[in-house]
């Protein structure tokens, strides 16, 4: 077994909000990501899959075919957006990265086929990040 | 869902490796440079990882602004800039990076509820890196 990683970039822009709570709720729970206004990230997306080495090509993957998945799957729709807006899991969940990473997952998992997902990694700066594996 | 986050915090101390009541040239050989009886320093980056569910009506396996609180009052101000070795963790423990981690680790799991704790990563400096989850296994 052979785990290969590709990473992307993408900026986009986020707030947490849920309308179940009060104004003062919302405020104490999500402080200054709560501005409805908005704010933004560089964010860094690693997407790693797993699998036996062809032994004819020497691929886990084809590097161009993931490349295209994560290109038309994530980042044509991520990519320079407002995600509570632009992005329809967000219209009910809160864009925080625990979300994101989950939403990506379940955006890749049914798109790759000969390599199977181990993780998606997104990074929302250098020093948060956040791992799903799949995991229930 | 679980998910697993990760947050990074950096702070710089001094320490010196020596094991007190082995003789110097035994510390000498075994600690080299970092045998130093002056100590030496380095810029830590601390990264602690925790787990969950993630809360449906938040969005987040636990909230930054607890997690960043517990980091800052229980370890950054009690390692920042200070000599590792004069610390009451390091009185019979020698200050290396693992054992450091180690205690990072065992106050982060006393002492923080909000999530599991899933592992503490510790980079001496860009060329090295150690990390501890209680014994368990480390998935990368």
């Amino acid at each position: 077994m052979v785990y290969l990683t590709r990473k992307a970039e993408f900026a986009a822009s986020h707030y947490y909000h849920n309308p179940e709570f009060t104004p003062e709720q919302n405020r104490a729970i999500f402080g200054k990501c709560n501005n409805p206004n908005g704010h933004g990230h560089n964010y860094t997306l690693e997407v790693t899959v797993k699998g036996n080495v062809d032994p004819k090509s020497g691929f886990v993957v084809d590097l161009k075919k993931l490349k295209d998945v994560m290109n038309r799957e994530v980042l044509d729709a991520m990519d320079h957006r407002f995600l509570n807006k632009e992005v329809p899991e967000f219209f009910t969940q809160i864009p925080t990265t625990e979300n994101l990473a989950i939403a990506i997952w379940q955006r890749l998992a049914p798109k790759l086929n000969a390599a199977r997902l181990h993780r998606v990694r997104v990074y929302e700066t250098p020093d948060l990040f956040v791992d799903f594996y799949g995991e229930a | 869902m679980k998910a697993y986050l990760t947050r990074r915090y950096l702070f710089s101390a001094s320490h010196r490796l020596h094991r007190n009541g082995m003789p110097e040239e035994w510390n000498r050989e075994i600690y080299g440079k970092c045998n130093n009886p002056h100590g030496h320093g380095h810029n830590y980056h601390l990264e602690v990882t925790v787990s969950g569910p993630v809360d449906s009506r938040t969005g987040m396996v636990c909230n930054l602004v607890d997690l960043d609180g517990f980091v800052r009052s229980e370890i950054l101000e009690r390692f920042g800039l200070q000599n590792l070795n004069t610390l009451p963790e390091f009185a019979s423990e020698v200050p290396t990076t693992e054992n450091l981690c180690v205690a990072i680790y065992e106050i982060l799991r006393r002492g923080f509820t909000k999530a599991h704790l899933e592992k503490v990563r510790m980079e001496e400096t860009m060329m090295n890196s150690f990390a501890y989850a209680g014994g368990a296994e480390i998935r990368e």
